[in-house]
């Protein structure tokens, strides 16, 4: 039983089409890998589904989440999914995270409005999550900016403010493409392991397959628009049907797993 | 900034960029306070160097104050030209001079001005509170209108408002001071006659007793509602005069920032989180966006000191800027030297406080 199903999703701006028919469907307690080269139209498919499109996108198909459509509910009704309900994590977490306000600041606010919490409830479940995504001290660092933290500590401090109101969903853009790529493997397994607890629905945006092949359930290719090819990593990955698919598996350096 | 910092005694606060791990709360409030302490000491040091440019530029200037000060007759007499000298300092070395302004500065004595036969001090605090109302309610009118019609052009924009706004403020920026306020006294006051003329107050009315030389406040502060009335009526025009300049600038700037930090991925992640529009536009893009306007206020904010001085002129305005004109061309050189200090300390407190607000709205600032 899909979560969270992506049907012919088309977005186009300045009459350029960017996705000519999308079709995904999300688990609770999957991550749905979703690769494909720069230009894609990754990217552009988890923004859709929040509504955060470009200024002048043209958007069409469904998106819907339980009984409803994202792509046309309104306004305020969207902003209560949003970050309710569906959360998401960007690439870098040098520049998602306001550099001038405080990590607890940008945890808790959504919190309190989403969740009607008070000041000190907030704090509280804040503290919680920075330990649950391993930041050290998580009493100290709530207090800190990010320009204080190094580039793992943000992503996981962005990791926590994505699941501060329980999300059931979770939209990864390439979370780990900015961090070093001895940080990389750590954000993974924590996100991993967040699914696993959490029994959240990740949709991991990236290109890179060696990340896909370490954390995702299921595999989704996407080319010019379109999503060429669906199946269990496994099977995506080993024994790919689709052409592209083998070729972007063969512009590997060495060997996949 | 966070209600929950404490004033901690742990000395390593801020020193370095922390990395995460260590204990101990990040002390907010010490930082900032040693970041307003270094800023303040710098100031001091420029107000020094403050007092020592004008007085170098003042005494640079190719004309002899003898000769603009005393008659043919008088000039003729040497003992009369030397008396004079020596009874204005001018006779002693230009370092020794230097150093008894200095002294005197400190004392709160900037000397007679040659053409009023006051102390200088006296006639600044005579002219200077005109001008800083005057200033002050442009300054008000620029910085709210200018940035409130900036954040209303850049989120309508490329639609009806952002076209106007936009051609608005090239105007303001385009058209000369001097040139608007003479326009402006021409409509308004002579042909249309909805404004008050010249000066600070109706000429039939007298001052209200002096409390802070603005007259709008002590008006204000001894109940004179008629006088209240008609100060502002008269402060209003050549202000707006003044403050077109500004508005049209800090508009543009406005603009430009809101727009570029709305591109931001920080806004997009606030979006992302569902925050309403109001709670992103204040917290998260407006307080980005407030550093480049903060640094083009404080500049702007300078030239309209500038712009002062054609106003006042048109205006009958009896401020700095006339004292000011009327020293410099009488080559009354403590009166122009007592004009530059007082400039320069303006200019010095508008940095003071760009400098200051940075670091309130930036922690980056104050944690380096």
């Amino acid at each position: 039983m899909s979560l969270l199903a992506i049907s012919d999703l088309k977005v186009s701006i300045g009459g350029k089409e960017i996705l000519r028919g999308v079709d995904l469907d999300l688990r609770s307690g999957r991550v749905h890998g979703l690769a494909g080269e720069s230009g894609s139209g990754k990217t552009m498919t988890g923004l859709a589904v929040l509504g955060l499109l470009p200024h002048g996108a043209r958007v069409s198909g469904r998106v819907t989440l339980g009984e409803r459509d994202l792509l046309t509910l309104p306004p305020k009704e969207l902003n209560a999914v949003r970050g309710g309900e569906i959360a998401m994590i960007f690439q870098d977490p040098a520049t998602s995270l306001h550099p001038m306000l405080s990590v607890g600041r940008q945890i808790t606010e959504h919190m309190r409005h989403h969740l009607g919490l008070g000041r000190k409830q907030a704090r509280a479940r804040a503290v919680e999550l920075l330990g649950q995504v391993r930041i050290p001290a998580p009493e100290a660092a709530i207090d800190r900016y990010p320009h204080q933290f190094s580039g793992g500590m943000r992503q996981r401090v962005a990791i926590a403010i994505a699941l501060a109101c329980s999300p059931k969903v979770l939209i990864a853009d390439e979370p780990t493409t900015a961090l070093d790529v001895t940080v990389q493997a750590g954000v993974l397994r924590l996100l991993r392991g967040l699914c696993d607890d959490l029994d959240l629905a990740v949709l991991l945006v990236t290109h890179d397959l060696g990340v896909m092949s370490a954390v995702a359930d299921e595999v989704s290719v996407m080319r010019e628009g379109l999503v060429v090819e669906t199946g269990p990593r496994g099977q995506v990955l080993r024994d790919p049907s689709h052409p592209y698919t083998r070729a972007l598996l063969e512009s590997l350096p060495g060997e996949t797993s | 900034m966070s209600p929950t910092s404490v004033p901690s005694k742990d000395l390593k606060a801020g020193t370095a960029p922390r990395k995460p791990g260590r204990t101990g709360r990040a002390g907010h409030r010490s930082p900032l306070v040693r970041f307003l302490v270094r800023r303040v000491l710098t100031a001091l040091l420029l107000a020094v160097g403050i007092t020592l440019v004008t007085f170098v530029l003042t005494n640079l200037v190719p004309g002899d104050p003898v000769s603009a000060n005393l008659g043919q007759q008088a000039l003729g007499d040497p003992a009369i030209v030397a008396q004079w000298r020596a009874e204005h300092g001018l006779d002693k070395p230009l370092p020794e001079q230097y150093l008894l302004h200095l002294k005197g500065v400190v004392q709160g004595d900037l000397g007679m001005s040659q053409q009023s036969h006051r102390p200088v001090l006296d006639d600044l605090a005579e002219f200077v509170p005109a001008t800083l109302e005057l200033a002050g309610v442009a300054i008000l009118i620029s910085l709210v209108s200018g940035v409130a019609f900036g954040v209303i052009a850049a989120l309508r924009r490329d639609r009806l408002s952002d076209h106007l706004l936009r051609v608005l403020s090239l105007i303001g920026i385009s058209v000369p001071t001097f040139w608007l306020a003479l326009m402006a006294f021409y409509v308004f006051f002579y042909r249309l006659q909805i404004t008050p003329g010249s000066g600070r107050i109706d000429p039939s009315m007298s001052p209200p007793p002096h409390v802070t030389g603005l007259y709008t406040i002590d008006s204000a502060l001894s109940g004179q509602w008629d006088v209240f009335s008609s100060a502002v009526g008269h402060l209003l025009t050549p202000a707006l005069v003044l403050a077109l300049y500004t508005i049209g600038l800090l508009t543009r700037f406005t603009r430009s920032a809101v727009l570029e930090v709305l591109g931001q991925d920080y806004v997009r992640a606030a979006r992302a989180k569902g925050l309403p529009p109001r709670v992103i536009l204040l917290r998260y893009v407006l307080r980005s966006a407030l550093v480049p306007i903060i640094t083009v206020a404080g500049l702007a904010f300078g030239s309209l000191l500038s712009g002062t001085v054609l106003v006042e002129a048109i205006f009958a305005w009896p401020g700095v800027g006339q004292y000011a004109y009327k020293s410099a061309t009488t080559l009354d050189l403590p009166a122009v030297m007592g004009v530059g200090l007082v400039v320069g300390g303006v200019y010095l407190v508008i940095n003071l406080i760009v400098d200051v607000l940075y670091g309130v709205i930036d922690p980056r600032v104050r944690l380096q």
